[in-house]
């Protein structure tokens, strides 16, 4: 009796804490808009936020972007789920979902910007050199590239983060139709 | 076998109890949160600029660098707060967030629609004591109810390149918030 009691607290701590610890590590993600590899939690950034993502958020001491101000997009993979490798060239085109402005950046999976030679995190649509249909490609690669080159630093693995400021995009978003949003695909890795 | 089925049934539901308490108590109950990562560099009711993220040092993870960065840690237990912040070229917003990181109100330069952005911030007892005429007079007067008595403003500004990152942190300097002087 008494070690069964004992073994069914211990379970309950491991599978209690353990819940947690992967919820809030991994993420879980409810009321979440994904479109290709790209995931935003457009709730996050009001009073609707859930519990979970109010505890990540505790954790991580990030500030969410308000759903007055914009929308962030995640991207921890490229489009067939590979994790994006810093030592690869990694392809970003397309086209963005309306918005006054939006920003690219790339940081390291602990949301820290990685050095580089020439100081570039990311663009922003004013920066960005854009084909003559509006389209735009991005090389995310440890070395430098013609055209808009995002410098990766050589690092095992990294997150790409576009953010739309002034946008339509928010919680009543569905679907990519609304919101077309760039591809990334791997290329040659080194 | 039933009973050994039975303490783990048990264990299972006392560890969803586990699950769900601790991530409802991690607000509560974190110290490295966003507020008490500024609490050290921000003084109560003052706007103070905030560093860019730059190389691995950077006051909270997933900084946009192409932002210059106020914040303003406010305390309106007290007194309602009044915050005033002009708006740069590109892009211009505020946020309001709670002690918890919740983001409870946000705007931008264009639907503030004015050369400044100029907000009343009181919780909603002091919002119910102010006179209702001079709720009227001032019509374009934006009162903001914070449900907590501290917490945080943030303001951006949006440097479109580079180049014009000291334009939007000049911006920024002239940006107030500051508890108004009432009663005595």
């Amino acid at each position: 009796m008494f070690f069964a009691s004992c073994f069914t607290f211990v379970l309950a701590a491991v599978i209690g804490l353990g819940a947690t610890w992967l919820t809030l590590t991994r993420g879980v993600a409810f009321g979440s808009l994904t479109i290709g590899a790209w995931t935003a939690r457009p709730k996050s950034g009001s009073v609707d936020i859930d519990p979970y993502a109010r505890a990540t958020v505790a954790r991580t001491g990030e500030l969410p972007i308000g759903s007055g101000d914009g929308v962030a997009f995640y991207a921890r993979t490229d489009d067939v789920g590979n994790a994006l490798d810093g030592r690869c060239t990694v392809l970003i085109t397309g086209m963005t979902p309306a918005a006054r402005y939006w920003t690219l950046t790339l940081y390291d999976p602990a949301g820290r910007l990685v050095p580089n030679m020439v100081d570039r995190h990311g663009f922003t649509s004013a920066e960005i050199v854009r084909e003559a249909d509006g389209r735009f490609a991005i090389s995310a690669a440890p070395r430098a590239r013609p055209g808009n080159w995002l410098p990766t630093g050589g690092i095992e693995q990294f997150v790409l983060v576009w953010r739309l400021y002034d946008t339509p995009i928010g919680v009543a978003t569905r679907t990519s139709k609304d919101a077309p949003m760039p591809a990334i695909t791997r290329k040659s890795c080194s | 076998m039933i009973r050994a089925l039975l303490w783990i049934l048990g264990a299972i539901l006392l560890g969803g109890i586990v699950h769900l308490s601790t991530v409802l108590v991690m607000p509560q109950a974190a110290t490295q949160d966003a507020y008490s990562r500024l609490a050290p560099l921000a003084p109560v009711n003052a706007m103070v600029p905030l560093a860019p993220p730059a190389g691995q040092d950077a006051i909270m993870p997933f900084m946009d660098p192409a932002f210059a960065l106020a914040v303003c840690r406010y305390d309106i237990s007290r007194a309602p707060l009044k915050l005033t912040a002009p708006v740069s070229q590109a892009y211009t917003s505020v946020t309001f967030y709670t002690r918890n990181s919740v983001a409870y109100y946000a705007i931008n330069d264009r639907a503030a629609g004015r050369r400044t952005i100029e907000l009343d911030l009181m919780t909603a007892e002091q919002h119910a004591q102010v006179p209702e005429e001079e709720d009227v007079t001032a019509a374009d007067r934006l009162i903001i109810e914070s449900p907590t008595t501290t917490g945080l403003i943030v303001l951006r500004a949006l440097a479109a390149e580079p180049g014009l990152m000291p334009m939007a942190r000049s911006v920024l300097a002239a940006a107030q918030c500051r508890v108004e002087e009432t009663q005595q």
